[in-house]
């Protein structure tokens, strides 16, 4: 099989957006295009917000993705868990698919029985070893979430010293939402390293708004501007390998 | 979405859909973030049973239990037994499970604090002889840490009960946790090989000796270094700690060594020491004088090593010296 791609977006949030489009909507738009969304929600210690929380949910459902809401101190692992289990899932969707297309179109891998069970998990092992991810997290910097922004880069960087143990490459863009001039803000460009978070974060202002949507949408736009350079320079080979549903 | 597996009432019985064995839960052994091991009852006796939400997660962990299952590996971790989807009365969702060796004995570290830090030494040799099977058969075991350790017995034989980090060679580390993580202090990457096991090793001896885990300061490598020269056990061992952290040991089997080499050196200061003290201290002094006896005696190692390398130099120009004066005699009476 040649090197497929997993494309995600990871939303890290502790709100209900409350400015621009239907943040589902978007979510929605991204699945069709083969890009998962995952959601984080922060939870504070003593506020439980169940609109925001009910939200974060239907955001990851609408992406196709997986959530979850955890405190502020659990992120490294939870952004680890989330991220490595989201491509699992996009992974056991393609084998899904392959499996299908060979014995009919009920089988599921847990239809199979546990023996055969165990030879499909270890080709899906195998893909997210030497699969090309790439991720770009998607931060609230709404002013709630100033004292959390240490623990997020903390978590972001821990997430690329995992992922680059990986054999397969991998490719970490940045956006924050609200912007400094709009309402979402690229602040790293793709890079296989998230070691320039470090310089990135003390910049970083904290505003009123939270336009979850507008910011998922940009998000998409930056999906495709690495597409359509990639295109210019590669013709269209690149689509055909693209997982996705 | 993410599972939050609901417990199973004590006493139900689990049918296997596939294979139709029975298991009667007993009681819970433990629970982690994708699933509960329970105690269970089958037709072979006791065995532990772990139930999950994701069946592709209890494949995968099968798949490693199998390879444990192979000969030189057997004694680390549990025994393999079955796998099969569950069926029982009340059921919320798909459930798989699988059904494993029931490893009997206290955790590793009740066992140090019942029996006292003299076993820790022995058992962190033993687990470093498991550790070399394991990876000599391509796996690394990753999530190494006390709460996954067992002491059973008798004799005393550490194992692991928890196969869910175990990763094949040249991966990425399944699972962690933080304080026995090289990510996590910034002593390297999460590349499942045997410097990962053996980094966390060491961080398992640390958390013997001190009993507790602590947090990650500012400089992390200092903070470790200092932890391990402020406990006299960890001491006694610094240099083979150290050059774990630092991933000096290639294979288990080089760090097994350097340990025991440790310890006989230990031994022997020990009884010359105890010699010295026969001579002339009291009793109550004896902490001190073999904590000053065995700074000299570093200090005394120190020197010669300096005195043996400039010796060496000194040797090296005698050398060079001589052969160049005989060369020169050959140039003189024979080309000449």
């Amino acid at each position: 099989m040649r090197k497929g791609h997993v494309n995600q977006i990871l939303l890290i949030t502790d709100g209900c957006s409350n400015h621009g489009e239907d943040p589902l909507a978007i979510a929605s738009l991204a699945k069709e295009q083969g890009i998962t969304v995952n959601v984080i929600g922060i939870m504070e210690e003593n506020r439980h917000d169940h609109e925001a929380m009910k939200e974060v949910e239907g955001i990851a459902l609408a992406g196709g993705g997986i959530y979850q809401v955890v405190y502020v101190q659990q992120l490294s692992q939870t952004v680890q868990m989330v991220t490595k289990k989201a491509m699992t899932q996009t992974l056991q969707g393609v084998v899904n698919k392959e499996l299908q297309q060979i014995l009919g179109k009920d089988t599921e891998i847990e239809e199979l029985p546990p023996d055969k069970r165990g030879e499909v998990m270890e080709v899906v092992d195998e893909l997210g070893e030497t699969v090309h991810l790439q991720v770009l997290v998607l931060v609230d910097t709404s002013a709630s979430m100033k004292p959390k922004l240490p623990t997020v880069k903390e978590a972001l960087i821990d997430l690329s010293i995992s992922l680059n143990s990986r054999i397969g490459e991998n490719q970490f863009g940045m956006c924050v939402f609200p912007g400094k001039n709009s309402d979402a803000e690229i602040v790293l460009n793709w890079t296989p390293r998230f070691d320039s978070l470090s310089s990135i974060f003390p910049k970083l202002t904290t505003g009123g708004i939270t336009p979850t949507g507008p910011a998922l949408r940009e998000a998409l736009q930056h999906f495709k501007s690495v597409r359509s350079r990639k295109g210019l320079l590669e013709a269209k080979e690149e689509h055909d390998d693209e997982f996705g549903f | 979405m993410m599972n939050s597996v609901s417990n199973i009432p004590l006493g139900t019985v689990i049918q296997g859909k596939w294979h139709h064995h029975h298991y009667r839960i007993v009681k819970e052994l433990g629970k982690g973030a994708n699933g509960v091991v329970y105690l269970a009852e089958s037709p072979h006796g006791q065995a532990a049973l772990k139930v999950s939400d994701d069946s592709m997660l209890i494949a995968s962990e099968v798949n490693v239990l199998k390879s444990f299952s192979k000969a030189p590996v057997k004694t680390m971790g549990p025994s393999f037994y079955d796998m099969d989807d569950a069926i029982y009365p009340g059921m919320p969702q798909k459930r798989s499970f699988y059904v494993m060796e029931y490893v009997r004995g206290p955790l590793l570290l009740e066992f140090v604090k019942q029996k006292g830090d003299e076993w820790i030494v022995v058992l962190m040799i033993q687990l470093l002889s498991s550790l070399a099977h394991l990876h000599q058969e391509g796996w690394i075991f990753g999530d190494l840490k006390p709460d996954n350790l067992i002491v059973s017995g008798p004799p005393a034989t550490i194992r692991c009960i928890d196969v869910g980090g175990t990763t094949k060679a040249g991966r990425a580390i399944k699972e962690y946790t933080e304080f026995f993580d090289r990510g996590y202090w910034g002593f390297g990457s999460r590349k499942a090989e045997p410097t990962y096991d053996l980094f966390a090793l060491a961080m398992v001896m640390v958390n013997c000796a001190y009993k507790k885990e602590f947090k990650k300061g500012a400089e992390p490598e200092k903070q470790l270094y200092r932890a391990i020269e402020g406990h006299p056990l960890l001491k006694r061992y610094e240099r083979v700690l150290k050059a774990a952290l630092q991933g000096k040991y290639q294979s288990a089997a080089n760090m097994k060594s350097a340990m025991l080499k440790e310890g006989q050196l230990i031994e022997s200061r020990k009884s010359r020491q105890k010699k010295q003290q026969q001579k002339n201290a009291p009793k109550p002094a004896v902490n001190q004088n073999q904590q000053v006896a065995s700074r000299s005696r570093a200090a005394a190692a120190k020197r010669t090593s300096v005195r043996k390398k400039s010796g060496g130099l000194f040797e090296t120009i005698l050398i060079v010296c001589s052969v160049l004066a005989l060369y020169c005699a050959y140039v003189v009476l024979f080309l000449l």
